[in-house]
């Protein structure tokens, strides 16, 4: 039993033999004649193709919203999707999200519409799902950060936002107060698609491996050393919509059940591969605050609900945003091969621009995160973009300080994503710092030598004198924003900014 | 005679729901790749040029011939007729003829079965350049005095004399970036083939004549040969005016040789490469003004890039030249216009046509004034405005006669509390030492009707079908603005009946021919005007016939919400049609409509060129990151004249979006070529437009709803393009909280867009300064 099965809508398709790299979007649109989603940017920034999909979440159905253009259609396989075409009820009647949307005006052109509607149907359908979610009294301004966050990545050029946020209110609204519909029989379906076992699909030109369990996945990656690994498909989809490369033999990720779990120990949280974001934030929040908003900044909703953690990892980009916050606080990897595992810190993964400590039979199962205890530790994290939603880094930083009782530094890791062709540390600067007294004028001496430490790159986000500058000034606002009176420093999204 | 007591609700000044909302929001409005595919489709894949500016030695593409699935592979050689598309003049080639021009310049096309065997096949050419010296940037082109189209100079007074003997002197520059339009559905085409040589061409254009108009001249057939068509865009904003003819040229031209259907789809990469932008500028001023900031004297050189051929940068530059006063009285000016040719993609319309360029060079000229003299800028905004009875000429010797921006900027001042946050924003900047805040009110002046006078024309087609129902058609098209809804009420309004009544339908050019661009915010002036004349004609039509049926003065007939009294009797509108049908009335007509008034002399640079001005105002406050210049824009207050609107509903949208979209030219939208001429900003991913949480919290939007005084279309005015201008105010804002770190002591003078990275590197210029300053 190799086919790919899931429900298009309500209907059950079966595939036995299609193509690894097809994406939703382009089954959607030329193989079902599906219309209704859209094709923007074909590289999961604009959010006009988003779809949701269902699936099942200890028992329950949990809703999702993705970019429908750089996710595969094989990555579907014991789900739901859900497109703009199966909104309306059978009445005809709209879903909510939609009427709320035509009330307000809250399209122009259209294009970017549907993709709109998906992205508030799957927090409708979730909102409505989990009483917990539920807030009698949502503030104004409460809604609109929320909404904010829902749309993040769905771009729109013609209303300036305003009335979609309206519409938005409303539906949340309604959300909160509308039981949700029986959704036993979807359940029922799911439950008996749920695959099990591990699947392959072979083709003249591309082969699909989807292994069940770790030990099978070590034994088609030995099998497979070439293999393409793919996990949420965030840049993978992206080197077929927009390099046209073609994969020969592509392994899935996500269907082995041992890499989606999250552990948290004592003193230690550690993500599976096949956890995405969305997936780990609730636990990273609760165990470091202080990266709440760096999260949301780091990608869309979108994006945030198909990449991984570790997938920002293995991919060796020198501009993600996880690895210069992971150094930071000394995390590890786990290398994972039929001949065992290997455990490494992760900054020693980076060994230069496009190269990383992985043998070709290995993958990372899991990156494992030291929680902050009680300690005195000092930690913070920084994105500077320029925009901040779903926009790669012109400059990420992570510091991370322990002092001791007389207030002098003993630990430094201070490292920075988009200043080396690696996530690096400021080695200079952290041997420099270690020892003296937590003082401004120390950071500002000490700033001095990241300019020793690094020789950014100027490309289109940032020129080097920029980043630099930045990498300088944001080692300072680490100090400033550790002191107990400081002024302000962070800009309020509100536009409530008070100075006494 | 008698006023009709009950009124439509969907008529004039009705906030109609945007007649394909509905549509929209499930999925079922169809944008052309919608469109189910005809049988034997061929997808066609364009090859680019990789350089900037070289000869072609070789362009061998036997290989791409041989290729899978490939049905037809075309270059210059396969051109029957004129290889351009040129809008005005010539200069445009369909595909490049042994000279490449820009990055992404066409080469050739290749037509396969799937769209990725056309790609593939597409990388088995052969092609040998000879690199030529290539200009990038509008620096450049100016010490090479290359340029696209002769420079043009407007002068009034002695502004050289005048400029020596001012009290005070202030010269510097501005570079300007420009601008993608990114309207999320890209340029796309589709070429169905009749009989004899006929082509249907489905096209995604706010000008379906130009579009049909060059795809005969390309295939060298009658323009009775080309019909095209067009429902709805999915966004346009200027970036469909010109350039979806060279994609329907490429389209027809594969249909013409396979006869086969054809499909010419950009994706997003190819359609940022291979479409012209906004123009950016570099713009020189030099001001002389008195101890009280009125400006006395003021030279601009304005030099623009226009790519590498005219397209319709002369226009766009001609509209710069008419918007360096925006607002503002400037007795002794001189301006001049450089159109500078470059090795980049031609640049082309984007919603405000090189006016708004123009505005943000005079709001930064004012600015430096305020600064220099320690004043409030507001003060020094309103001591220039155009005066209401004097002081009231453009350098283009128009007479301004409907100045309310006096009245505009003060009910602003009350409601946005201007005066009142000024203060406390610099009370703030005092005490903060790391967020600087800054608040700037900016005005917009904006002509409306097109600078090429013979375009201000448009025609409409109304029939009556005898169960009442009513077809309309119009020259104009709907790219998301409402244009269609707009039209559809006033022709409601006339007839007095409800709006679904009406089916609104695509625009095409076999319906009404030889119609202007929906450009130039006339949409809806020209359009509507048209389709009101339309229905006028069929009303009396109908009057006249009833009239006679019913032995009634013409004056006692009169069309209500309840239907056609005629003297004493109320006769239902179907019934009333139904009568005429039989009566042998004839129930369809066109309609038709010039602007009147407008003229203007290009050689003299006078004359008035427009029909009237739209006016508008905004206030914005912004919060600036000094570590790391990033920025959010706390606070937004409109006010803005859209005459009598409409449809209240639409014109708010257009005023939000437009705004947010001049906010987003001027914070984070940044194209970067590199020195090679290849634009790296072509995606989403690297170019960012303005997302949901750049929207200011707290917006309020006023529109002012007064009567136009010249006689426009239910006295209403033109919203489109004005409130992009509003957006201006952002940049001003930041530029004023930069200003603040040395107690405004001077002009940060942040080029735009004004990304984080330049408000930072502006911010650590003023604390150097302040700095120096000190010692």
């Amino acid at each position: 039993m190799n086919a790919i099965r899931f429900l298009l809508g309500q209907k059950l398709i079966e595939l036995e033999s299609v193509s690894p790299t097809l994406t939703v979007l382009n089954y959607l649109r030329y193989e079902q004649k599906k219309i209704g989603t859209k094709e923007g940017c074909a590289e999961g920034d604009c959010g006009a193709c988003t779809v949701g999909i269902a699936e099942l979440k200890d028992g329950q159905l949990h809703y999702r919203a993705v970019n429908a253009c750089i996710m595969f259609l094989v990555t579907l396989d014991g789900k739901q999707l859900l497109t703009v075409e199966d909104l309306k009820t059978a009445d005809g009647n709209f879903h909510p999200v939609q009427q709320s949307m035509v009330d307000c005006h809250a399209s122009q052109c259209g294009f970017c519409t549907p993709g709109f509607v998906m992205s508030g149907f799957a927090e409708f359908q979730n909102r409505q799902c989990s009483p917990k979610n539920r807030l009698k009294t949502m503030s104004d301004e409460y809604q609109t950060t929320q909404l904010t966050q829902i749309f993040a990545g769905n771009l729109c050029r013609c209303t300036g936002y305003g009335p979609i946020i309206e519409a938005g209110k409303s539906w949340l609204e309604q959300a909160e107060n509308t039981p949700p519909q029986d959704r036993a029989c979807i359940v029922a379906v799911l439950k008996a698609i749920e695959p099990l076992e591990s699947k392959q699909q072979r083709s003249d030109e591309q082969t699909y491996i989807q292994p069940s369990s770790v030990s099978e996945l070590t034994e088609v990656l030995a099998q497979n050393p070439n293999a393409t690994l793919l996990a949420g498909g965030t840049d993978v989809g992206l080197w077929v919509t927009k390099q046209h490369k073609i994969l020969n033999q592509v392994i899935y990720l996500g269907q082995i059940e041992a890499l989606k779990q999250i552990e948290c120990s004592s003193n230690r949280l550690e993500i599976g591969a096949a956890v995405t974001y969305s997936e780990a934030m609730p636990i990273l929040i609760q165990h470091f605050p202080m990266m709440e908003e760096y999260l949301y900044r780091h990608s869309s909703t979108q994006i945030r609900n198909s990449g991984t953690i570790v997938g920002n990892i293995a991919n060796g980009s020198p501009i993600g945003d996880m690895p210069p916050a992971l150094i930071a606080l000394n995390a590890q990897i786990t290398l994972t091969s039929q001949t065992g595992q290997r455990i490494i810190l992760l900054e020693n993964y980076f060994i230069s621009y496009g190269q990383q400590d992985r043998r070709p039979d290995e993958f990372i199962e899991k990156v494992s995160i030291p929680l902050l205890g009680k300690s005195s530790a000092l930690f913070k994290v920084y994105k500077i973009s320029k925009r901040f939603e779903q926009d790669i880094s012109s400059v990420s930083a992570a510091f991370y300080i322990e002092l001791d009782d007389t207030q002098h530094i003993q630990t430094a890791r201070l490292c920075y994503g988009g200043m080396a062709g690696t996530p690096l540390r400021a080695t200079l600067t952290e041997q420099t710092l270690i020892g003296q007294l937590w003082t401004e004028p120390t950071l500002t001496d000490a700033a001095l030598l990241l300019a020793e430490d690094f020789s950014p790159l100027s490309d289109f986000r940032a020129s080097k004198e920029y980043r630099l500058t930045i990498a300088m000034n944001l080692l300072k606002k680490f100090f400033i924003q550790s002191q107990d009176q400081s002024p302000p420093t962070q800009l309020s999204i509100t536009g409530d900014v008070t100075c006494a | 005679m008698p006023e009709p007591v009950l009124e439509i609700k969907t008529g004039v000044s009705a906030s109609v729901k945007h007649d394909s909302a509905s549509k929209h929001v499930s999925g079922e409005a169809v944008y052309i790749d919608d469109l189910p595919e005809p049988r034997n489709l061929l997808h066609v894949y364009i090859a680019q040029s990789t350089q900037a500016h070289a000869k072609i030695l070789k362009l061998d593409l036997s290989a791409v011939k041989q290729a899978d699935g490939v049905g037809a592979v075309l270059c210059a050689a396969d051109i029957p007729g004129k290889n351009d598309y040129g809008a005005v003049v010539d200069g445009d080639p369909i595909f490049a003829n042994a000279l490449v021009e820009y990055i992404g310049q066409p080469l050739f096309a290749v037509a396969a079965e799937q769209i990725e065997q056309a790609r593939r096949a597409a990388q088995l050419a052969v092609v040998e350049y000879a690199p030529l010296p290539a200009l990038i940037h509008v620096k450049e082109a100016l010490a090479a005095r290359s340029f696209v189209l002769p420079s043009k100079k407007f002068q009034r007074g002695e502004p050289a004399i005048q400029l020596a003997q001012s009290a005070n002197r202030l010269h510097g520059e501005i570079e300007i970036g420009g601008q993608d339009h990114f309207y999320l559905e890209s340029n796309i085409a589709l070429a169905i083939p009749g009989e004899d040589n006929d082509l249907k061409i489905y096209s995604s254009t706010q000008h379906p004549t130009e579009v049909q108009h060059c795809c005969a001249r390309v295939l060298d057939v009658p323009d009775h040969a080309i019909n095209v068509e067009v429902r709805r865009m999915g966004g346009g904003f200027g970036g469909k005016e010109s350039q979806p003819a060279l994609f329907a040229s490429i389209a027809a031209l594969v249909s013409h040789h396979t006869k086969r259907p054809s499909k010419v789809r950009l994706d997003r990469d190819d359609d940022m490469i291979m479409t012209g932008k906004r123009h950016d500028y570099l713009i020189h001023y030099d001001v002389g003004f008195t101890d009280e900031g009125r400006i006395r004297a003021i030279h601009f050189e304005a030099a623009s890039r226009c790519g590498m051929s005219a397209d319709l940068s002369g226009s766009i530059n001609d509209r710069t030249m008419f918007h360096l006063d925006n607002a503002y009285f400037l007795e002794h000016v001189s301006i001049e216009s450089h159109r500078c040719k470059t090795h980049t993609v031609s640049n082309t319309a984007f919603r405000g046509f090189g006016g708004p360029q123009g505005m943000v060079a005079i709001e930064r000229v004012i600015d430096e004034i305020a600064y220099h003299l320690g004043k409030d800028p507001l003060a020094i905004r309103k001591i220039n405005y155009y005066g209401v009875t004097d002081r009231n000429i453009t350098p283009y010797d128009m007479k301004v006669t409907d100045n309310i921006l006096p009245e505009i900027t003060a009910e602003l001042e009350k409601t946005s509390n201007y005066a009142a946050r000024r203060t406390e924003i610099k009370r703030f900047n005092q005490h903060s030492l790391y967020l600087k805040k800054g608040i700037a009110l900016t005005p917009v002046k904006f002509g409306i009707s097109f600078t090429a006078t013979h375009l201000n024309q448009a025609g409409a087609l109304i029939h009556i079908y005898t169960d009442g129902s009513i077809h309309l058609n119009h020259g104009g098209t709907e790219m998301g603005q409402g244009l269609f809804t707009k039209v559809a009420q006033i022709v409601a309004q006339e007839f007095q009946v409800e709006i679904d009544r009406i089916k609104i339908t695509a625009t095409t050019t076999d319906k009404v021919p030889n119609t202007a661009p929906t450009a130039a915010s006339s949409g809806c002036d020209l359009n509507g005007k048209a389709a009101q004349n339309a229905a006028i004609i069929l009303k009396n039509r109908l009057i006249e016939f009833a009239a006679k049926q019913y032995g009634v003065e013409e004056g006692g007939v009169i069309f209500t919400a309840r239907g056609v009294h005629v003297g004493g009797q109320l006769i239902a509108f179907d019934e009333l049609v139904k009568q005429a049908y039989f009566a042998r009335v004839s129930l369809s007509t066109t309609g038709f409509y010039s602007t009147p008034k407008i003229h203007f002399d290009p050689n003299s640079g006078k004359g008035h060129p427009f029909f009237y001005f739209a006016y508008g105002a905004a206030v914005s406050e912004v919060t600036v990151d000094t570590f790391t210049g990033e920025y959010k824009v706390d606070r937004v207050d409109i006010v803005h004249d859209c005459g009598t609107s409409i449809n209240p509903a639409i014109d708010t949208g257009q005023i939000e979006g437009g705004f947010i979209q001049g906010m987003g030219w001027l914070t984070t939208e940044e194209l970067v070529y590199d020195a090679k001429g290849a634009l790296r900003t072509h995606a989403p991913s690297t170019y960012k437009i303005p997302t949901c949480g750049d929207r200011p919290r707290k917006m309020n939007i006023h529109l002012r709803c007064v009567p136009n005084r010249e006689n426009s279309v239910y006295r209403s005015k033109a919203v489109g393009e004005p409130p992009l201008m509003l957006g201006i105010s952002v940049f001003n804002a930041l530029n004023d909280a930069v200003a603040s770190i040395i107690n405004y002591q001077a002009h940060p003078r942040i080029d735009a867009p004004a990304t984080p990275e330049r408000v930072l590197l502006a911010c650590e210029r003023m604390r150097q300064r302040g700095d120096n300053h000190d010692a």
